[in-house]
């Protein structure tokens, strides 16, 4: 998919299109799913260059909305093996080449 | 009373003599009254009294001084003065300011002889106040404690002048006063109720479901993955430009799917639905007695020679139909596993209402048709080209068509006053071919002597007498009416399998008339057959000339209609309900008797004795009204007057067909059938023709 020949424009591409959040794995219900996407692009996008920022707020919000003990994970490349209560994770990649994992464990 | 200071005397008297005459004053003025009171009291108290005051002499110091009347008399004046006499008045101190001696003006006068610190208190103190409160604080809590019946007056007599001071006191205190036990008649009780032990009870609660999840994230995961979208993304977009059409009919489907499950609701799930289901459950619920019904063959038969058994199968019972017998049977001869029922009463105090009711074997719980009649059902029929039709005779003597196509409770065709009904309970009613103008027509007959033909015509039921039954043998067609006819009553007919004009009609009086739809007038043949009503006459389905009947007289007779007397009879030693020859022997018959037993016969196999006699019903009080063979399958159905409907499956022995030869094909078909039961009739005919002769 990717041609050598036009690597800029492809680069350019990508950042334009590959803009939209996308949600790589969840099981939470509909609504919240929907709720959680906005928020977790929301912050991404509020503080696009500091990720701790983000993940603070998301954390934050979440713990209101939901109740406590949310975890959130935000970063380019990581990897993870977590426990979740079932119904309460979301994972999800934004931006082009940012991966956030919300879950809750309390 | 607190008292705490002593009384001070008006005259101050040295403190000796003050003693002095205070002791010997007494003394005196004692003596001479004790000794008075002795004089006195000598003679009635003798000795006793006398030590008694000897012990109570006055001892005298010896250095008393003995003074005189006069001088005891006298009065010394004493003056008590606060200074001590023996005080010192000459101490000197040596005063350094003046460097001399110098004598103390201020003598200490206050000498201490004895000194007891009381526990007296004034009563004004506050100490004593509070006391007062305290103690009276806990009498009260006394005194409420305890009941006390004897009354006010009462008790204040037995108070001591302490007392009532107390309780003047008390009064003035302002308070109640209280309440005091009765000291002879009262004891106290306490008991305390048991204590339940204590249970430790924990529990808890399950953790919320937790799952694992891993995965890992870099760069080209995240790449890798939107590519993939933005591909799905792309092919959705394209089929969404390509069947437009498609997709409208998938909305329409949704919209149908979301209208379906609005619909959920139990109320508004169509009866078929409802039906099946209710099927399904009992396919499952009774599978083991349908297995039986399929499979299972008695085992034990090979072992017994000729006898057979009935193996019950499935119950038929409705609830609102409990207490009414059964008093008609029908197989549909179209549906192989449908059954009619026709509940009433033979009692004739006990006439009510009636039901029909159509059941499956598929659905052994609950009926598939209900109709519900004023009166009750004596008899029923199912036409055999219409299947949806069904003849009811009823106790009021009405005849009904009833159509299974129209759920609705009333018949399509009743007969009424105006059109010809019975005025005697209908006994039995036959569908017969229908009419050269295709209406469907049926027999009747009933008590009241009439064979009466009714026809659908439109809307109409149609009706003509066949023939009206007398009782001397001759039917009579209108004979002047000087003379009432006195009618027979006709209580079972059927109609000749081939013949078509051919029938025979059973009475109440015991009489089997053979008769022509032809001849309205007269009898082809009358058979004395029994003593008492007939209540079932058969022909046999394969072979032309034998018919049955049985009889309450305990009896069931097989006849030759071309012979007077009966080939056979049988004795079953209970009156006879039903009789009903089996569709797949000509020579296999069964008859239910009212102690509730089937006996089942085969005339191939014993001429004497029934080949099965079982009691089947759960009580001996029931009793089993009507049996009907299934056109098909190897079952019977009994009724009993509970309204229980018996499903019976006939064991091997029952149905035995002819013993098949080893390399022969076994010819089957009505002619073997009625080959055997010729070559039985010509086995009794002979001896019944010699002794004729």
């Amino acid at each position: 998919m990717a041609e050598p020949t036009e690597p800029k424009k492809e680069e350019a591409d990508y950042k334009r299109v590959h803009s939209f959040p996308l949600i790589r794995h969840t099981d939470m219900p509909e609504e919240m799913r929907v709720e959680t996407m906005e928020l977790c692009v929301t912050a991404c996008e509020k503080f696009a260059t500091n990720n701790e920022n983000a993940a603070k707020m998301i954390k934050e919000t979440m713990d209101k909305k939901f109740g406590s003990s949310w975890h959130v994970v935000i970063g380019e490349g990581f990897g993870f093996e977590i426990t979740h209560e079932v119904k309460n994770l979301l994972y999800m990649f934004f931006g082009g080449s940012l991966a956030v994992c919300v879950w809750k464990c309390s | 009373m607190p008292q705490k200071a002593t009384s001070q005397k008006s005259k101050q008297v040295s403190p000796k003599v003050a003693s002095q005459s205070i002791k010997t004053a007494p003394l005196k003025a004692v003596k001479p009254a004790v000794k008075k009171k002795d004089d006195e009291n000598a003679t009635d108290m003798g000795d006793v009294a006398d030590e008694w005051m000897q012990g109570k002499t006055l001892l005298k110091p010896p250095d008393q001084l003995q003074l005189s009347e006069a001088e005891l008399k006298e009065e010394l004046t004493r003056v008590l003065t606060a200074n001590n006499p023996h005080a010192p008045q000459n101490i000197v101190r040596y005063s350094f300011k003046e460097r001399c001696y110098k004598p103390i003006s201020n003598v200490d006068q206050l000498a201490i002889h004895f000194s007891l610190d009381g526990n007296m208190l004034h009563k004004d103190s506050d100490e004593a106040r509070r006391q007062k409160a305290r103690t009276s604080i806990a009498e009260e809590y006394v005194a409420d404690s305890t009941a006390v019946d004897g009354s006010e007056d009462g008790r204040k007599e037995n108070l001591g002048p302490d007392e009532e001071k107390e309780s003047e006191d008390k009064g003035s205190r302002g308070k109640k006063e209280q309440k005091l036990t009765n000291q002879f008649n009262f004891s106290e009780r306490a008991s305390q109720t048991h204590n339940n032990p204590l249970r430790e009870k924990a529990s808890q609660t399950e953790p919320p479901p937790r799952a694992n999840f891993s995965a890992t994230t870099n760069q080209w995961e995240i790449y890798d993955y939107y590519i993939v979208e933005l591909q799905k993304q792309e092919r959705t977009k394209e089929k969404q430009k390509a069947p437009p059409v498609k997709k409208e009919d998938e909305k329409s489907k949704k919209k149908q799917s979301t209208t379906e499950s609005q619909s959920d609701d139990i109320t508004k799930v169509s009866p078929k639905v409802v039906q099946i289901l209710e099927r399904m459950v009992n396919q499952n619920r009774f599978d083991d007695i349908a297995q039986d019904f399929k499979y299972f063959e008695d085992a034990s038969d090979e072992f017994r020679e000729q006898e057979g058994t009935l193996l019950p199968l499935w119950k038929f019972q409705y609830e609102k139909a409990k207490k009414l017998a059964v008093t008609a049977l029908c197989w549909s001869q179209v549906y192989k596993d449908l059954f009619a029922v026709g509940h009433g009463s033979y009692d004739f105090t006990k006439q009510g209402h009636g039901m029909l009711l159509f059941y499956s074997l598929k659905n052994s719980t609950y009926p598939e048709f209900i109709f519900k009649t004023d009166s009750g059902i004596m008899c029923l029929d199912i036409h055999v080209g219409h299947p949806h039709l069904v003849a009811v005779g009823f106790y009021d003597g009405s005849v009904a068509v009833y159509n299974m196509k129209e759920m609705g409770s009333q018949p399509i065709h009743k007969s009424t006053a105006m059109t010809g009904k019975h005025t005697d309970p209908v006994w039995q009613v036959k569908w017969q071919k229908d009419d050269m103008d295709n209406h469907p027509n049926f027999f009747s007959v009933s008590s009241d002597g009439r064979v009466t033909s009714w026809t659908l015509v439109k809307n109409e039921l149609m009706y003509m007498d066949v023939i009206k039954l007398s009782v001397d043998g001759v039917a009579l067609e209108g004979q002047g009416d000087d003379q009432l006819p006195t009618m027979a009553c006709g209580t079972s007919f059927d109609f000749h399998k081939q013949i078509d004009y051919l029938y025979i009609v059973g009475t109440a009086e015991g009489k089997i008339h053979k008769c022509s739809k032809a001849y309205s007038s007269q009898f082809l043949e009358t058979y004395n057959a029994h003593n008492m009503a007939v209540d079932a006459v058969r022909w046999n389905h394969f072979h032309p000339k034998v018919f049955i009947s049985c009889s309450a007289d305990w009896t069931v007779k097989i006849w030759d209609q071309t012979i007077n007397t009966p080939m056979f009879t049988f004795d079953l030693n209970a009156p006879v309900g039903d009789v009903a020859w089996a569709p797949y022997s000509s020579t296999v018959f069964a008859a239910v008797t009212t102690d509730g037993k089937v006996h089942v016969f085969d005339l191939n196999v014993n001429k004497y004795k029934a080949i099965c006699e079982q009691l089947v019903v759960a009580k001996k009080k029931n009793k089993l009204t009507h049996v009907e063979f299934n056109p098909v399958h190897p079952i019977i159905i009994v009724g009993d007057d509970r309204g229980y409907v018996t499903c019976l499956k006939v064991s091997p022995n029952l149905r035995k067909m002819p013993k098949e030869k080893k390399g022969q094909d076994v010819p089957k078909g009505p002619e073997v059938e009625v080959a055997k039961m010729e070559k039985i009739l010509s086995l009794l005919r002979e001896p019944t023709s010699a002794v004729k002769k």
